[in-house]
């Protein structure tokens, strides 16, 4: 046991325990983190590298003469294609699963595009306000509360208006009003880590503002970083949803996971598959990035763990 | 003097941001792309001219706001460009108190089953009692309101027959509507709950009872409740802006005529003083929403407003 320990710690000193090796250690030890991680990744890499292949079907792809198959079933179109639809097809024949995956392609690319535009945003302004600090800071800060102050639903809504007919800018702009909280947690951070003396030391190198700040304030604040990021995504995913829902999003042939539960919602109860299938893999993913986030919590910073 | 110079502070501060959203909402609807004359079908040029000139489009946009600020003031918000012969005014009033007493229902609903439950599952602190309930909580956010919605209008509505599919007036739809909203946010409500109360739980004062043999129900509610339910006040101020978004959709599901519907609407017919007019209202009840927690949170906490 003792030698064990030894061995262990004299292999740290080696090869240097990093902080993210520390919390993927301790990470790997959260078995619900553990697979929720897993599953993220497995429904990501589903959506984005099964299509690639020739087997799923085009997904607006229309068999008028095959509406509502079953599950697990295999149909021959008018035309003589042999079609197997694995979770069966919608009210146009349309293949469920591959709309699946195609939508889901959508609702995670907005999801990681939006995320990517607040992070940037809110990182940056949140490290120069602590790190310049002063009448700047507050100054900036006040800023962040009024904007805080702003109903963020119905901005985003006046913002469909404008951007509505194209997806992806939609998606930077709503990035570009998500970064608040971010930039509060990064400036919380830094203004902690300023007054250390790695940073001291680092000016007294000569190194310039912008070097300090981008190559050793802004990596410190990685921790809080990741885990906000991980619970940005699911709010932007959701958003996603509730605008397609509403019929702001994406606009039909075009799928997404909010864009299908509301066709499936039209249509529950004719075939409730349409609403299940959609709303059980958008409510898992959802559900796993959100023990992620929490489980990302406990790894990168033990103390603030609640129990 | 600390409080009144906090909440004129405060004020101070909503009546900025009020001012912030009616710039930013007035400037972003006349720059959009796309007027809301411009139908399916052409309208003629001098046509065109005349309605920019009636609605006094054809002035430079900085006069446009001007006068905008002006009639807002006398809580003019002008006619509304999408329902021909209704004010904004008009259209908002009829909407708004359905709204209202919607995303009211909705979080005395959430209330009332996420705060038992929050403090059940800290009084029963890692037991299976409190990892199912917590589960459940977790699916409950996990689970939009558009999958919520559609599923218990499914089975209350359309299997049982217990309430009416949609619509508002002699109709019981509503209760479905705001059970939507607050089941919703009762998940929510239940984890911030559990959340505050254990950190209450594990305070001086708590042992202190304790050791003095205080009931341990007393030591619950009368001892910790009080500290326990803070997150959940400043909570209610972004539950109510939340449930305004989510009332969107369940206004949408349950064909209930409330300000979301004109809202939506508004947003797709590019009815700009709608939008605008509906901005406005919104805004301000989220502000005054947020401004009315933040005082009672001051008055109820006194270590809150030294934040500041």
């Amino acid at each position: 046991m003792i030698s064990g320990i030894h061995q262990r710690e004299s292999k740290a000193i080696e090869r240097g325990s990093s902080l993210g090796r520390d919390a993927w250690l301790r990470l790997r030890k959260n078995h619900l983190a553990m697979t929720s991680l897993w599953f993220f990744v497995t429904v990501v890499l589903t959506c984005f590298l099964l299509p690639l292949f020739s087997f799923v079907p085009d997904p607006n792809a229309t068999f008028p003469e095959l509406q509502s198959q079953p599950a697990f079933s295999k149909a021959t179109s008018v035309g003589g294609d042999e079609v197997y639809y694995l979770l069966g097809s919608d009210h146009l024949g349309r293949d469920i699963f591959s709309r699946i995956l195609y939508g889901g392609r959508v609702s995670l690319a907005v999801g990681f595009l939006a995320t990517a535009v607040s992070l940037t945003i809110g990182v940056i302004y949140g490290a120069l306000s602590g790190y310049v600090g002063g009448k700047i800071d507050a100054a900036m800060m006040r800023v962040v509360d009024i904007l805080y102050a702003l109903p963020f639903m119905i901005i985003v809504i006046i913002l469909t208006t404008y951007f509505g007919n194209n997806l992806w800018l939609l998606f930077v702009c709503i990035g570009a009003v998500e970064w608040l909280t971010m930039a509060r947690i990064v400036r919380g951070q830094v203004i902690s880590l300023k007054s250390q003396e790695f940073v001291e030391a680092a000016r007294s190198l000569g190194l310039s503002q912008w070097r300090i700040v981008f190559r050793h304030l802004i990596p410190n604040t990685i921790g809080p970083v990741i885990v906000y990021t991980t619970l940005t995504v699911p709010a932007v995913m959701r958003l996603e949803a509730i605008l397609s829902f509403l019929g702001l999003g994406v606009q039909p042939p075009d799928a997404s996971w909010g864009a299908l539960i509301k066709e499936g919602a039209d249509r529950m109860a004719s075939d409730p598959g349409l609403l299940v299938y959609p709303a059980i893999i958008f409510g898992l993913t959802l559900f796993g990035l959100n023990f992620l986030g929490d489980g990302l919590r406990d790894a990168l910073d033990p103390k603030s763990s609640k129990d | 003097m600390k409080t009144a110079r906090y909440v004129l502070y405060r004020f101070l501060q909503s009546l900025f941001a009020l001012l912030c959203i009616i710039t930013l909402t007035f400037f972003l609807a006349r720059l959009a792309p796309g007027g809301p004359f411009l139908d399916e079908k052409a309208i003629p040029e001098h046509l065109l001219e005349q309605m920019n000139k009636k609605y006094g489009f054809d002035k430079p946009l900085a006069v446009q706001y001007g006068l905008y600020l002006g009639q807002l003031i006398q809580g003019d918000l002008g006619p509304s460009l999408g329902n021909k012969g209704f004010t904004v005014k008009q259209v908002i009033s009829e909407g708004l108190p359905v709204s209202f007493i919607l995303g009211f229902i909705g979080l005395i609903i959430a209330l009332i089953i996420g705060v038992p439950i929050g403090v059940f599952a800290a009084a029963k602190r890692n037991t299976s009692v409190d990892y199912g309930l917590m589960t459940v909580a977790m699916i409950g956010i996990c689970l939009p309101t558009f999958v919520i919605a559609p599923l218990l209008g499914e089975i209350f509505a359309l299997k049982l027959g217990w309430f009416d599919v949609a619509g508002w007036e002699n109709s019981t739809a509503w209760f479905l509507g705001a059970m939507t909203l607050g089941l919703y946010y009762s998940a929510y409500i239940a984890r911030l709950t559990r959340g505050s109360m254990l950190d209450v739980l594990s305070e001086d004062f708590i042992r202190t009872a304790r050791a003095k043999g205080v009931a341990p129900g007393k030591i619950l509610f009368k001892h910790a409740f009080r500290g326990g339910i803070m997150p959940v006040v400043a909570y209610l101020g972004p539950a109510l802006a939340g449930l305004i978004g989510g009332s969107f959709v369940v206004e949408t599901v349950f064909g209930i005529p409330g300000l979301g519907q004109h809202f939506i609407k508004a947003a797709s017919n590019r009815d700009y003083t709608l939008i605008n007019g509906t901005v406005t209202v919104f805004a301000i009840l989220i502000l005054v929403m947020n401004f009315l927690v933040d005082v009672l949170q001051a008055w109820l906490d006194p270590r809150t407003k030294t934040r500041n």
